[in-house]
């Protein structure tokens, strides 16, 4: 009786569905992703006609070298996002990771730990951290069973003051070449953090359209339940997340330090406001269980495009930050119309 | 097949589980034949729910044993081998919303990847094949959460079966269907029944167990009580081995009570004209002073938006609504509720009540600005009113501070009647009240009907069961958005069906 096969009785019938209803639903499914696209044309248009030099190649490069580090951070917190979490820590993560990269090469007369370890160990370390330090947050959120918001609030708050504290607030510098390479190197006159953001992102997004536990971060952070029902180990997913989360931002961090050429103590500070932004922006939900890499991908680059708008159109500096919040506000309406879904 | 001698395909005997100090089942037995459609029957709290855990496999009992095809069951960690052999079909989804119904069909088991990397195609290659096997006509590329709940539960059947199960345990499947769904669902079940599905269906409609099962099995107080073929088994002893006594015959009582009602010129409360929606059209009512009228129609009639759209709800396009003369505020839940109009929502998982909360909370919910003033709620008040709705309704609890969580659907739904009666409204409208509910809460809500009619409330209920709709002084029938028919109290069950089915009229 177990084995009994299928009915007889109903002969398989071809399905029914029409090319066009398919296609139709695939349209509407993807409109979530692709809402920023026209908003982020009209932005590079508006950009051509207020600046010359906005439709140049080392305008368009710079937008993109400052979005990498950005980029890999959203990615991260995309990641998170999707399968219904939160990792809010992932900004100190960017100041620390590196700092204690930076502080185990460097001597103690420039305020290092006096370690001097080689500089190809110490960037393999900086990655280390950023995974322990994923590994904690997701320890306390699959172990503990703490919500995953105010710890990664508390872990944000710890790191940020591990990191002053180690280096006395001072700014890191002197580091070895190899820390800022990713920044200055360059291949087709692209910066190499640009070209790893990028192969990031397509990694990240082929995993999740196509790879079993791509697709199982979305069965969690649609109905946990549901997932685990099916077999999928939950724990070890949401913590395998955390921490490649927390290793994605500690690129991003590298990235940073490549950009700006040292290490403040505030490095990061304040980044988790405009990466949750992009994500969202991106249409990536803070339930759970919704959003694109290619989405998020748009995010970023729609606030990349508006910062470096907001600086050729000289708007003063004091003001920079009123309009750009304002710009936020406005691209998520923009996408909630365009969608016609209410914005969860 | 000859019943008599064949392996039963699962036999549960003497289960025991414990919770603390709650026994949620001290003797839960269950037979099953291969092939049949079992019903499994009792009041809320009867230890269904807990004997469906251990049947598959979710938790262990303290004791006691489950035997699937005379093999024992596997251990609790081998999921794979459970989901092989029982699958269950809840009330709540347990589906992924956002994917689709193809990748829920094949959710962490993808065909054919390599490396954990899978052919889209493929997969919808499989999940239509797997559809048309089972003849369920859904797209397999549509989003599950678009899907209409009889679809979803035949998603969850089909995917149960491509994993192997040909135990399938259907949790009350008929909750949130319409008689026409639920004729297809049982058709759906009688077709797979000939295919060797075997069913555990569980419900509380009787009717429906006599419709589509051949044999029953009765729990009570955690407790077998029997197992019968439901040929040998009468209605009336059913409802009495499931309650214990015989409230069959109060049930009857309650439906004689009703039909010597007068206030026939008693004034108008709600008078309704050429109310018109997108779902309703050009309907006129009335309801008088201590009045029962019931409203029914399947799933699309519109009935439940034309109830809601008296609670403020829903908004109509035209036409007006007049309580007690004055029009009644539209589309505003908080005027609506000042202007006195009591509801019970449709859904009380969704819309009655915040389950963190306490009774209490919850009862008081809607009338707190009586409570104290400037927005400020007197502690001692609230408790007050709690404790008096929760005596006047008879729910089944600690008092007004245990979490609404806690009770059983029966009381939580007591405490969506009382919230909706706390305001003391002149009209009350109670949409599906008893969904969900056993017998005896079910007599218990339904007794508060009639002491709000005393009172002199006007009273409107929007259901399903029939049962629900007896004690109306007069039952109309939406169909397709219009009023159609009108019934006095003392109807008979088939003139009600056929004008809801929209058989006695064009």
């Amino acid at each position: 009786m177990a084995d009994t096969k299928a009915p007889s009785a109903s002969a398989p019938t071809p399905v029914k569905a029409p090319d066009s209803k398919t296609l139709k639903s695939v349209l509407l499914n993807r409109a979530r992703e692709l809402a920023l696209l026209p908003a982020l044309l009209l932005l590079v248009v508006i950009g051509a006609f207020v600046n010359d030099s906005f439709l140049t190649e080392r305008t368009l490069v710079s937008i993109l070298a400052s979005s990498a580090a950005l980029a890999m951070v959203v990615l991260a917190e995309a990641l998170v996002l999707i399968i219904g979490k939160i990792d809010l820590s992932l900004e100190s993560v960017v100041g620390i990771a590196p700092a204690v990269g930076a502080l185990l090469v460097l001597p103690v007369a420039t305020s290092g730990w006096g370690t001097e370890w080689p500089a190809a160990l110490a960037l393999l370390a900086i990655l280390v951290v950023g995974g322990a330090i994923g590994a904690f947050n997701g320890l306390l959120v699959v172990k503990l069973k703490l919500n995953a918001f105010i710890v990664s609030l508390a872990m944000l708050i710890v790191l940020r003051g591990l990191l002053v504290g180690s280096t006395k607030g001072k700014t890191l510098f002197d580091m070895p070449d190899a820390f800022f390479s990713l920044a200055t190197t360059t291949f087709l006159r692209i910066p190499m953090s640009v070209w790893l953001a990028a192969i990031s992102f397509g990694i990240a997004g082929l995993v999740l359209r196509y790879h079993r536990i791509g697709r199982s971060l979305y069965a969690i952070g649609g109905n946990t339940e549901a997932a685990r029902a099916a077999g999928i180990r939950v724990d070890r997913v949401v913590f395998g997340v955390y921490v490649v989360a927390g290793v994605l931002a500690a690129v991003g961090g590298i990235m940073t330090t490549g950009y700006v050429g040292a290490i403040s103590a505030n490095q990061g500070n304040n980044m988790i406001f405009t990466v949750m932004a992009a994500a969202v922006i991106g249409g990536i939900s803070l339930d759970g269980g919704k959003g694109t890499m290619f989405g998020a991908l748009t995010g970023v680059l729609l606030l990349g495009v508006v910062q470096t708008l907001l600086q050729l159109a000289q708007v003063p500096s004091f003001w920079i930050q009123a309009i750009y919040g304002g710009i936020i506000l406005i691209a998520l309406m923009i996408a909630r119309v365009t969608t016609g879904r209410a914005q969860d | 097949m000859s019943a008599a001698t064949a392996t039963p395909l699962v036999e549960a005997t003497g289960i025991v589980k414990r919770y603390g100090p709650t026994v949620a089942l001290q003797d839960g037995r269950l037979t099953v034949l291969p092939g049949e459609s079992h019903a499994l029957v009792g009041r809320n709290g009867a230890g269904k729910s807990t004997l469906v855990t251990v049947l598959t496999g979710l938790q262990a009992p303290d004791a006691g044993t489950v035997r699937f095809d005379g093999e024992p069951a596997p251990p609790l960690g081998d999921r794979a081998a459970w989901r092989s052999k029982v699958a269950c079909v809840y009330q709540r989804p347990t589906v992924v919303p956002e994917l689709t119904v193809a990748e829920n069909l094949f959710l962490n088991r993808q065909p054919d990847s390599r490396r954990g990397f899978f052919s889209w195609r493929r997969l919808h290659t499989e999940a239509t094949a797997v559809l048309d096997t089972w003849d369920v006509h859904v797209d397999p590329g549509a989003r599950t959460a678009d899907l209409k709940v009889e679809d979803r539960q035949m998603v969850e059947i089909a995917r149960a079966l491509s994993q192997g199960a040909r135990f399938i345990i259907l949790d009350e499947p008929t909750a949130q269907l319409d008689n026409r769904e639920i004729e297809r669902l049982f058709e759906r079940m009688r077709a797979l029944q000939e295919s060797g599905v075997t069913f555990l269906f569980i419900s509380h409609h009787l009717q429906e167990v006599y419709e589509v099962c051949q044999a029953v099995t009765v729990l009570r107080d955690a407790r077998w009580i029997t197992t019968a073929p439901v040929a040998e088994l009468p209605r009336a002893a059913l409802v009495e081995a499931m309650a214990g006594e015989a409230v069959a015959e109060r049930q009857a009582a309650a439906a004689e009570a009703v039909v010597e009602q007068d206030g026939v010129d008693a004034p108008v409360v709600l008078d309704v004209r050429d109310l018109t929606s997108d779902t309703y059209r050009d309907v006129a009512l009335t309801v008088r002073r201590g009045e029962v009228v019931g409203l029914a129609g399947s799933s699309g009639s519109g009935k439940i938006a034309l109830a809601e759209t008296f609670a403020g709800l829903h908004t109509p396009t035209s036409g007006t609504a007049l309580l007690d003369g004055t029009p009644l505020p539209f589309g505003d839940v908080r005027a609506t509720l000042k202007a006195g109009v009591g509801c019970v929502p449709r859904d009380r998982h969704g819309q009655g009540l915040v389950f963190g909360m306490t009774i209490g909370d919850n009862a008081t919910m809607s009338v707190l600005d009586r409570l104290g003033r400037y927005g400020l709620v007197g502690t001692a008040r609230k408790r007050g009113v709690a404790t008096e709705l929760i005596e006047r309704l008879d729910i089944h609890a600690e008092g007004p501070d245990q979490p609404v969580s806690d009770l059983s659907g029966g009381n939580a739904q007591k405490v969506v009647m009382a919230r909706a009666l706390a305001s003391d409204p002149r009209l009350l409208v109670l949409i599906n009240p008893t969904a969900g509910v056993d017998v005896k809460s079910k007599e218990s809500l339904l007794s508060r009907v009639d002491s709000a009619r005393e009172d002199g409330t006007a009273v409107l209920v929007v259901s399903d069961e029939l049962d629900d709709l007896r004690r109306c002084d007069r039952v109309l029938v939406l169909f397709h958005g219009r009023v159609v028919a009108e019934h006095r109290a003392g109807w008979h069950d088939h003139e009600l069906i056929a004008s809801i089915e929209g058989v006695d009229h064009g």
